[in-house]
C-alpha cells in the first residue's frame, strides 16, 4: 500500500528541483550580524548532518559498518532547529535514528564516526555504536535503542537542573513512534506536575517502522496530548529550521523560566528506510513519493534558496560552507578507519564505576 | 513452677532490651536522613512517601523540603528512569518503589537504562542510584505482592544487590549503597520487619557496612548454611535445633548478592565439605541455584554430599491461608536439607 506521512505540511509550491517558495520577509532571529551567524551555524550543523550520513552509506555500500544504520535524511531541520535553541551545558537524549542528534548539539565528529565503526577512539570506546552515540561533553546523555526508553532519562535530568537550582533544560528527542509507549505518558505527567525544565521534542516523520502513524495513534498531532500532561503543544514544520528553532527557543525560555515542560512537534520527512539498506518485502510506500520529497521538501535546499534570498549567503558562500563541512566529515572517516578496535578486555569494563566492579 | 509465668517473667527484661533495639524501618530512616544531611545531592522519591505509609520516612520532608522529598505518581517506569537520568546528570536519587513486585512495570528502564547506561556509553555515565523494595511475602498477599525477584536483577550485570537481614546491616548497607557510585538495589525482607529484624543499635556515629562482605552470624564444622534475607535467620533456627543432636552449623548471612562474597563461602564450605543455601526466591535460576553452581565448579574436590536448596516452590503465592505458608522455606525445611546434606 502507499500513502503520504499523517498530515504532513504541504511540498511548498515550485519547479521540481527548482526554487521552492521561500518566506518572503526576514524572520526575527536572524536579523543582525548574530542573525546572519546563526542562519550560517544552521546551515552548517544541517551540512554536518547530512554529509555525515552520506559518508555513512558510502561505508555501508563498502561493506565497512559492523552493523545496521538509521539516517537522519530528510529530518536535519528538526534536530538542528532544536538544537540550536539550548546550549552546550543543556541536556539532550535521543533515540535510534542518533547520528544527527550528537551532530547538532555540537559534538566532534570525529568521535562519533569512530563509534560507529567500533573503534576505541568513539565516543562510547566501541561499545555502544551507531544507535546508542552519547557524547556528555555537549550534553548528550545518550541515545537509546529501545524507543521511548530514554524519554525519562531525559526529564530525569530536568528534575536534576530543577533540584540543583540550575537553568538549564533538557531536549528530549522522541518518535511519532514512541508517543505511543507507557513511558512517553508517564514521563510527561511527572514533567508536567513537576514543572520540570524539559523540552519534549517529537520528530514525526510519519512512519514507525512501516506502519503509518494514522494506523497507529489515535490522534492526527502528537502534539495535541501536551494537553493531558498540562503543557502547551505546538505543531511546527519539521523541514523549515528557523520555524523549528523559533519554537523550540520558546520550549526552551519557558523551561528557564520555571513554568515547565513543552511539546514541540515537528511533521518531518524520512528520507531513506527505516533502517539504511533495509529490504522489506511488503512495499508499504510510494518510491515515486519519497523521490518527489526529494525535490521537494530536502530541509537543506529549501534554507538555501531562503538564505540566498534574504541575502544571507551567496551561492559561493553555501558551496565553500559545503566544501569545508565535507573536509570535516572526510577527516572523521579517516580518523575513524585509521583508529585501533578497542583491546578485548575492553568487553569487561565499565560494567561498574571503578573501584567498585562486582 | 507454672511455666507461663516464668515466661512472662523472662519476656519483660527482653521486651526491654527490644525497645532499646534498632528495627528495620528506624534503620532505613536513620541511613536516609544521615544521608541526606551529609550529601545535599542524595533526593528521596517514592509513592505515599510524604505521609510515611510505609513506616520509613518520618520527618524527612519537614527536614529536607519538597525539592529533596518527593511522592512519586503511580508511574513505576518514569520512577526508575527518572532517577537514572538524574543520577546522569549530579543527582543521587534513592526510590522507594515500595512492594517489591513493582519492579516488573519499570523492567526496561532497571535493564536498558539503569544496568547499561555507563556500559553503552563507554564509562561516560555514573549512576548513583538507589532503589528499595519490600520482599512482601508471606502475609495472605497474594501473587501480585508477594515477589522475591532478586534473582531476575542478577542476571542484569551492572547492577548491585543487597538484602539485608538484621536492621543494623541494612542500616550500614543503605548508607554505602547511597555512597556508591552504582545502581544498587536493595531488597528488604518484610518478615524482619518486626521482631525478627532487629538488632543492636550500632555504636558507631557513622555506621557503613560494606557491600560484598558476608556476615558468619554462628560458626560451625559440620555444615555450612548460606542464608538470603529470613533465609539467615531461618538458618540460625536450624542451626540451634541442630546443635541439640550434636550437629554444628556454620551460618553466613551473605548480605549483598552482587558482589558476592565468594570468598567467604568458599572458605567455610571448603572447611565443612557440606553446604545448603536457604533463599526465599522461587527455586529455578534461584540466587541459590547460583550459589550452588558456583561451589560445585570451584570447590567440588572438597564437597562430601549434595548441595542442598531449601527455596520457595516453583508455583506463584496462592492467596488462602490454607495455601500459602507451604511453599516458603522454613526451620523444618531448613533442618531437614541439612540432614540430607549431611546423608543422615
Amino acid at each position: 500500500m502507499t500513502g503520504s506521512p499523517a498530515r504532513q505540511p504541504a511540498a511548498p509550491e515550485g519547479p521540481p528541483g527548482g526554487t521552492p517558495a521561500v518566506a518572503e520577509t526576514l524572520p526575527n532571529s536572524l536579523i543582525g550580524p548574530d542573525g546572519r551567524e546563526l542562519a550560517v551555524e544552521m546551515m552548517r550543523r544541517m551540512l554536518r548532518v547530512r554529509l555525515f550520513e552520506e559518508a555513512t552509506m558510502t561505508l555501508f555500500h563498502a561493506g565497512e559498518l559492523p552493523a545496521m544504520v538509521h539516517l537522519s535524511t530528510g529530518q536535519e531541520a528538526a534536530v538542528v532547529g532544536a538544537c540550536l535553541a539550548t546550549r552546550t551545558t543543556d541536556y539532550m537524549t535521543g533515540n535510534h535514528r542518533s547520528h544527527g542528534h550528537p551532530i547538532a548539539k555540537g559534538a566532534d565528529l570525529r568521535g562519533l564516526m569512530a563509534e560507529l565503526l567500533g573503534k576505541a577512539t568513539g565516543v562510547c570506546g566501541g561499545k555502544g555504536g551507531s544507535m546508542h552515540l552519547a557524547d556528555f561533553g555537549v550534553g548528550s546523555l545518550g541515545e537509546s535503542g529501545i524507543v521511548g526508553s530514554a524519554i525519562p532519562v531525559a526529564t530525569g535530568a530536568g528534575l536534576a537542573a530543577q533540584v540543583r537550582g540550575s537553568d538549564q533544560v533538557a531536549l528530549c528527542f522522541f518518535g511519532d513512534g514512541a508517543a505511543n509507549e507507557g513511558v512517553f505518558h508517564e514521563s510527561a505527567n511527572m514533567a508536567g506536575v513537576w514543572r520540570l525544565p524539559v523540552v519534549f521534542f517529537c520528530e514525526n516523520n510519519g512512519y514507525a517502522v512501516s506502519a503509518q502513524m494514522t494506523e497507529l495513534t489515535a490522534v492526527p498531532d502528537i502534539a495535541m496530548r501536551a494537553a493531558g500532561y498540562g503543557m502547551p503543544g505546538v505543531v511546527v514544520d519539521g523541514q523549515d529550521v528557523v520555524a523549528v528553532y523559533e519554537a523550540t527557543v520558546e520550549a526552551v525560555a519557558r523551561a528557564r523560566r520555571g513554568e515547565g515542560p513543552s511539546l514541540v512537534e515537528a511533521k518531518t520527512y524520512r528520507f531513506h528506510e527505516h533502517a539504511y539498506g533495509l529490504s522489506v518485502p511488503q512495499p508499504y510506500r510510494d518510491q515515486a513519493m519519497v523521490d518527489e520529497w526529494h525535490r521537494t521538501v530536502d530541509p537543506l535546499a529549501l534554507f538555501a534558496a531562503r538564505l540566498t534570498a534574504w541575502g544571507l549567503a551567496d551561492d559561493d558562500e553555501l558551496a565553500a560552507l559545503r566544501a569545508q563541512v565535507q573536509k570535516e566529515v572526510d577527516d572523521a572517516v579517516r580518523f575513524a578507519k585509521e583508529s585501533p578496535y578497542p583491546e578485548p578486555e575492553a568487553a569487561y569494563t565499565d560494567v561498574y564505576a571503578p573501584g567498585s566492579e562486582a | 513452677m507454672n511455666t507461663t509465668d516464668t515466661r512472662r517473667a523472662s519476656e519483660r527484661p527482653a521486651a526491654r532490651e527490644r525497645a532499646k533495639q534498632l528495627g528495620f524501618l528506624q534503620a532505613i530512616n536513620q541511613a536516609q536522613t544521615e544521608e541526606m544531611a551529609r550529601d545535599e545531592r542524595v533526593i528521596l522519591m517514592g509513592q505515599d512517601l510524604r505521609a510515611n505509609v510505609f513506616g520509613a520516612a518520618a520527618g524527612v520532608l519537614e527536614r529536607f523540603g519538597p525539592s529533596r522529598v518527593r511522592d512519586l505518581p503511580l508511574s513505576e517506569a518514569a520512577s526508575v528512569g527518572v532517577a537514572a537520568g538524574a543520577a546522569m546528570a549530579g543527582l543521587r536519587p534513592i526510590i522507594d518503589l515500595t512492594v517489591a513486585s513493582f519492579v516488573f512495570g519499570a523492567m526496561d528502564q532497571f535493564v536498558s537504562q539503569l544496568a547499561k547506561a555507563r556500559y553503552m556509553f563507554g564509562g561516560q555515565a555514573t549512576l548513583p542510584v538507589v532503589i528499595r523494595a519490600a520482599l512482601y511475602y508471606h502475609g495472605g498477599t497474594a501473587g501480585h505482592h508477594a515477589d522475591r525477584p532478586y534473582p531476575m536483577f542478577m542476571n542484569v550485570p551492572g547492577l548491585k544487590i543487597i538484602v539485608p537481614s538484621t536492621a543494623p546491616d541494612l542500616k550500614g548497607l543503605l548508607k554505602s549503597a547511597i555512597r556508591d557510585d552504582n545502581p544498587v538495589l536493595c531488597f528488604e525482607d518484610a518478615n524482619l520487619w518486626g521482631r525478627k529484624g532487629r538488632g543492636p543499635i550500632p555504636e558507631a556515629e557513622d555506621h557503613l557496612v560494606p557491600l560484598g562482605v558476608a556476615a558468619v552470624r554462628r560458626p560451625g564444622t559440620d555444615v555450612t548454611i548460606v542464608g538470603i534475607g529470613q533465609g539467615a535467620y531461618l538458618g540460625m533456627e536450624a542451626a540451634t535445633a541442630l546443635a541439640a543432636e550434636g550437629i554444628d552449623v556454620e551460618v553466613i548471612d551473605l548480605r549483598t548478592l552482587v558482589p558476592m562474597d565468594w570468598p567467604t563461602i568458599y572458605e567455610s564450605v571448603s572447611r565443612t565439605g557440606h553446604c545448603v543455601v536457604v533463599d526465599p526466591a522461587t527455586r529455578t535460576c534461584s540466587a541459590a541455584s547460583e550459589i550452588a553452581a558456583r561451589i560445585v565448579e570451584d570447590c567440588f574436590g572438597d564437597l562430601r554430599g549434595p548441595i542442598v536448596r531449601v527455596t520457595t516452590d516453583d508455583t506463584h503465592v496462592p492467596f488462602s491461608p490454607a495455601l500459602e505458608k507451604q511453599i516458603y522455606p522454613n526451620t523444618q525445611k531448613v533442618v531437614a536439607a541439612v540432614r540430607r546434606a549431611l546423608g543422615r
